[in-house]
């Protein structure tokens, strides 16, 4: 083999795959040939590890105008010749290095994903995962990405409505950074990013070329990862200024027939996008590395395709029209470049003036080896699941309070308004529900519709139990949207995965997708886009499996729409949905991590239930019925409605609840298909018969009122107390 | 009676400014690119929010220079209204439109929130709709939006009246704590010394519908309509 | 006393979005002889230290950890001895 083992390390190829690149090219490749193989068979672009396991996920439904990986994002059908076009990624890796630009140019590359389609972006999500902010260094990141994500973001004049943050030991050294855009255009805007008719031009258009992020698709594999760290090599910077530039040359350039198809470069650059036009257009593509603009002298064909510097983008034009196309972005102020054109023979081929340098067919490139494993149940987790909930001492009436106050101060379920009030959450003129209800809610302008907007996905639960943790990522992202008032439409989801290579981080994998399979079925969502990110370690150790699911969901009428918190005094107060205590729903709770120290005890949930309280409440919501909703998620029951409280500062006052089960489980179990609706007390009877009719429990839990949260026989604190707690929980740690 | 929005490469809130002025007080509206000279068809400009040239150097330091900015001189001294908001303030002390400068938030923080400004001056024709020390519902969205100028010039605005707006609580009252920024006085908004070129940090256009949180913006359009009626 | 005066610059192969944004506003004013602008920061330190090696050191040390970002940034500084 003349290829060192070194080499292909740094391009994260294995030997077998080596062979198989001579076997299928009849040749030796070239250096640069190599480099387009790593970046494209990696695990980033070419999905290899997990393909065969997504193509599970349930992808159609009348909505939908295009499949999962057709296109840059996925694209939902809302009505009125408006579609919504979807997409989280991961930037995980960069942000590990340098936190403050690996956020920003992960927003910088989502933004791209959309409006490269021809979709104004209006709604951006983070969902975020870090180590304890006891730790120096995991504050360090912390406070780098929230102000990567703010300094990119708001510059871009795109509302970033909400998301997620939570907190476990194994994301020190190794945060998750995943951000969700959404945006919206005319049906008949939408731009492909296919690249077809011979003789069309490729344009680069935006920043010049540097050597920045040489290897990022491939480095997200390589085994140099740990190193580099130390050595922190070329850390992309990104310029929001040229992104909002390019945002609006696009949006025009969209509106025009001059074009057939755009293409944003990201990881791997311009080899992805030019080789990715090219399959999904049955063409070739022909690229000379001397006419691309560039930043550095000196710079190699190689690194010339695989550059990732930001804000480039890839536009196939119409010959007769590139005068024209070339005009557009001048006046945005905006260079432009011919570096190429679109073949007919299927090949890729790269030249440096007369010279070629690389030809390759794109079929080729675009195929990497399938892997499907057998694996087993790892023992370890057997024994995390079959933790015994007994073996705990149940929590003391007298502590109760306490410990509620204690939950509401934990970071993980703490306000996060020190971090949503440094994103510009209001620009665009949408927002009717900013970040921290259970769902954003944004208005379609000249509509009466509204989107809802979440992501969820609790990793300490799919760490206990991959599957059960795929199903309640779908299932809690869902009842969300209901709560506002929102129908399910569509899930973009951002898989975050250790080491797939290892047997038991591929069994977390295969049963989270599973899991996620199940939910998405039954709850009628199908995925329409997403992201893996694996090889999430540090020293050796995976992190939690990590999906987050980001979904939207429509609002026919955006004055339906509802909210988390009580609205006023004598309003009467219902759990709807699984109203018996689960004894067992401690498990993998946050109050068992908190204040016992035990992760442990898969977590519960009744999947044929969440259906129907889904259906149950979004009706009682759109009828108007009540006056909030808000779902029991992390912290259970007693934190749902502290959070319900706060919101507009009223009490609550319980019934007599008679508690026979344990008392941790019923203030504090995690028990999902659970909802609190708030609402006149001369609507209750038709809530009753409602839920009834749905067959979901409705069970009365008090009233609204007061300055107080009391919980009859256990709790009984000032809501300025919970909301001391609550408000300045997560600002402390900082 | 027509609105003229000036866009600058990097801002974003003229869609936002147009919408309030198109789609709720159904006025007529024109974009302006950085690059006009005419301006002869408008009766009041609009600097809008964002981040002209991206904030790099100083907010405003580099849009001030754009061609449009000399027509908007001409246009200021015929008397005629001018309003500057966020970027827009800032590009207008940058120009030397207006006293002072914008500087970083003394928390060293980037701020979206609701604020409440107390409508200081209703004589102004950006306030003549208000009740005098009215108080408005607005949101902020600046990293830079601490009013500052030396204590010569913010005697002469106080002694002239030309602070038209400060952040204050609720009940209007002009705390410390209710100051989003550390901006000096609590200052919000300044006119120039003739009166008819105000710059004020908040964002008026985005609290156009209740829907959104408040309306109270759309008081003042509605004193500049009214103003320039009056005065034709 | 002694007074460090820290530079700190953007790695050569660093993209710096705010210098090309200044090059192209300086362009515009007419300065057509720009070819490149690098933006960076400045500091003005004071020790009371009266060891210049210990000086040295510890401003290294300061530049590492905390003025300059190693992942993007290099530095360079110079020291002066100040009467009190």
């Amino acid at each position: 083999m003349p290829v060192s083992k070194e080499t292909l390390d740094e391009i994260a190829l294995s030997e077998a795959e080596y062979q198989l690149i001579v076997k299928r090219l009849g040749r030796e490749p070239n250096d640069v040939e190599l480099g387009m193989f790593g970046a494209l068979w990696s695990e980033h672009c070419g999905y290899k590890h997990s393909k065969a396991l997504l193509k599970q996920l349930p992808s159609r439904n009348k909505r939908m105008l295009v499949k999962p990986g057709e296109e840059n994002a996925g694209v939902v059908d809302i009505g009125d010749g408006l579609v919504v076009v979807m997409k989280i990624e991961s930037h995980n890796h960069p942000s590990a290095i340098e936190p403050y630009q690996g956020a920003a140019t992960g927003v910088g590359g989502i933004v791209r994903d959309i409006f490269t389609m021809g979709a104004r972006p209006i709604a951006l999500l983070n969902s975020l995962r870090f180590g304890p902010l006891s730790d120096p260094h995991n504050r360090y990141l912390f406070v780098g990405v929230v102000s990567g994500i703010a300094g990119y973001g708001n510059c871009l004049g795109i509302p970033d409505v909400g998301g997620e943050i939570f907190f476990a030991k194994c994301y020190t050294t190794n945060p998750l950074v995943n951000a969700l855009c959404l945006g919206i255009t005319r049906s008949k805007s939408l731009v492909r990013a296919k690249a077809h008719g011979k003789g069309n031009l490729l344009m680069l258009v935006g920043a010049d070329t540097g050597r920045d992020g040489l290897h990022g698709a491939s480095g997200l594999a390589s085994k140099a990862f740990q190193e580099e760290r130390e050595l922190r090599s070329a850390v992309q910077v990104g310029n929001p200024f040229l992104e909002k530039l390019l945002i609006e040359a696009c949006l025009e350039l969209a509106e025009t027939d001059w074009i057939t198809g755009m293409q944003d470069l990201g990881a791997a650059g311009l080899t992805s996008s030019a080789v990715e036009s090219a399959a999904r257009g049955g063409s070739g593509i022909e690229i000379d590395v001397l006419k691309v603009p560039r930043r550095e002298k000196g710079m190699t064909p190689y690194e010339v395709v695989l550059s990732e510097s930001q804000e480039r983008m890839l536009v196939m034009v119409k010959k007769e029209h590139q005068d024209k196309v070339k005009a557009l972005f001048a006046r945005w102020e905006l260079d432009s470049q011919i570096v190429g054109e679109v073949t007919d023979d299927g090949l890729a081929r790269i030249k440096e003036g007369e010279k070629v340098v690389a030809e390759v067919p794109v079929s080729l490139l675009t195929s990497p080896p399938v892997y499907r494993r057998r694996v087993k149940k790892p023992e370890w987790l057997k024994q995390l699941q079959t933790f015994d909930i007994l073996s705990v001492p149940d929590l003391s009436p007298r502590k109760a309070g306490a410990t509620l106050l204690q939950l509401l101060a934990s970071p993980n379920i703490a306000s996060k308004h020190c971090v949503y009030r440094q994103y510009d959450h209001q620009v665009g003129n949408d927002t009717v529900v900013p970040p921290g209800s259970d769902a954003a809610v944004l208005r379609i302008k000249e509509t009466k519709k509204a989107i809802a907007l979440t992501t969820d996905g609790n990793a300490r639960y799919c760490y206990v139990n991959p599957y059960l943790g795929g199903v309640i990522a779908v299932a809690e992202a869902a009842r969300n949207l209901v709560c506002s008032g929102a129908q399910p439409l569509a899930i973009t989801d951002c898989l975050n995965f250790g080491n797939p290579e290892k047997d038991d981080v591929y069994y977390q994998l295969k049963e989270c997708i599973n899991g996620m399979t199940r939910a998405c079925q039954k709850l009628r969502v199908p995925v329409i886009s997403g992201n893996v990110s694996l090889y999430n370690e540090t020293t050796g150790k995976d992190i939690y499996p990590t999906p987050v699911v980001g979904m939207v969901g429509l609002i026919d009428d955006v004055a339906r729409h509802c909210t988390s918190g009580f609205k006023s005094e004598g309003d009467l107060v219902f759990l709807l949905g699984e109203i018996r205590t689960i004894n067992s729903s401690i498990g993998s709770s946050e109050y068992l991590e908190l204040i016992h120290g035990i992760i442990g005890g898969n977590p519960y949930v009744d999947l044929e239930l969440e259906r129907r309280l889904h259906r149950c409440c979004l009706e009682a919501v759109k009828r108007g019925l009540v006056n909030s909703a808000h779902d029991c998620s992390e912290g259970g029951l007693a934190v749902a409605l502290a959070e319900s409280c706060l919101v507009n500062h009223l009490g609550f006052i319980s019934d007599d609840w008679k508690i026979e089960a344990r008392l941790d489980a019923t203030l504090f179990g995690e028990a999902q298909a659970r909802i609190i609706v708030s609402l006149p007390p001369r609507a209750a009877w038709k809530l009753q018969r409602l839920a009834a009719r749905w067959q979901v429990g409705a069970k009365r839990l008090g009233t609204v009122g007061g300055t107080r949260l009391t919980i009859e026989g256990c709790i009984d604190l000032p809501l300025e107390e919970l909301r001391e707690a609550w408000w300045y929980g997560l600002e402390k740690c900082l | 009676m027509k609105f003229g929005i000036i866009v600058f490469p990097g801002t974003w809130s003229e869609r936002d400014c147009y919408y309030a002025l198109k789609n709720v007080l159904r006025q007529e509206v024109d974009y302006i690119w950085h690059k006009e000279a005419d301006l002869s068809h408008y009766d009041c400009l609009i600097l809008p929010g964002g981040f002209s040239y991206g904030d790099y150097l100083r907010p405003g330091a580099i849009a001030r220079f754009s061609p449009v900015m000399t027509s908007l001189e001409a246009f200021a001294s015929q008397g005629k209204l001018v309003i500057g908001i966020c970027n827009g303030f800032q590009i207008l002390c940058e120009s030397g439109l207006l006293p002072g400068a914008l500087l970083r938030n003394d928390h060293l923080e980037y701020r979206c929130q609701w604020v409440y400004l107390k409508a200081e001056n209703n004589q102004s024709p950006f306030t003549i709709q208000c009740q005098n020390g009215q108080v408005l519902k607005i949101p902020i969205s600046h990293y830079e939006g601490r009013y500052y100028a030396d204590s010569a010039t913010l005697a002469e605005l106080e002694a002239n009246k030309r602070v038209i707006f400060r952040y204050c609580t609720p009940a209007g009252e002009v705390t410390d704590a209710a100051n989003p920024n550390g901006s000096l006085h609590n200052i919000a908004g300044i006119t120039n010394k003739r009166g008819n070129v105000l710059g004020m940090m908040p964002h008026p256009e985005r609290a156009c519908e209740a829907i959104l949180g408040s309306s109270d913006g759309n008081i003042i359009w509605e004193s500049i309509i009214a103003s320039i009626q009056r005065n034709t | 006393m002694y007074l460090a005066r820290v530079y700190v610059t953007l790695k050569p192969t660093v993209n710096d979005p705010q210098g090309l944004t200044i090059k192209g506003a300086l362009c515009n004013l007419g300065f057509t002889s720009v070819e490149d602008v690098r933006a960076g920061k400045y500091f003005e330190l004071h020790l009371a230290e009266t060891d210049f090696a210990k000086v040295e050191q510890q401003v290294t040390e300061m530049c590492c950890k905390l003025l300059a970002n190693p992942v993007i940034e290099n530095y360079r500084f110079e020291i002066e001895e100040v009467k009190v």
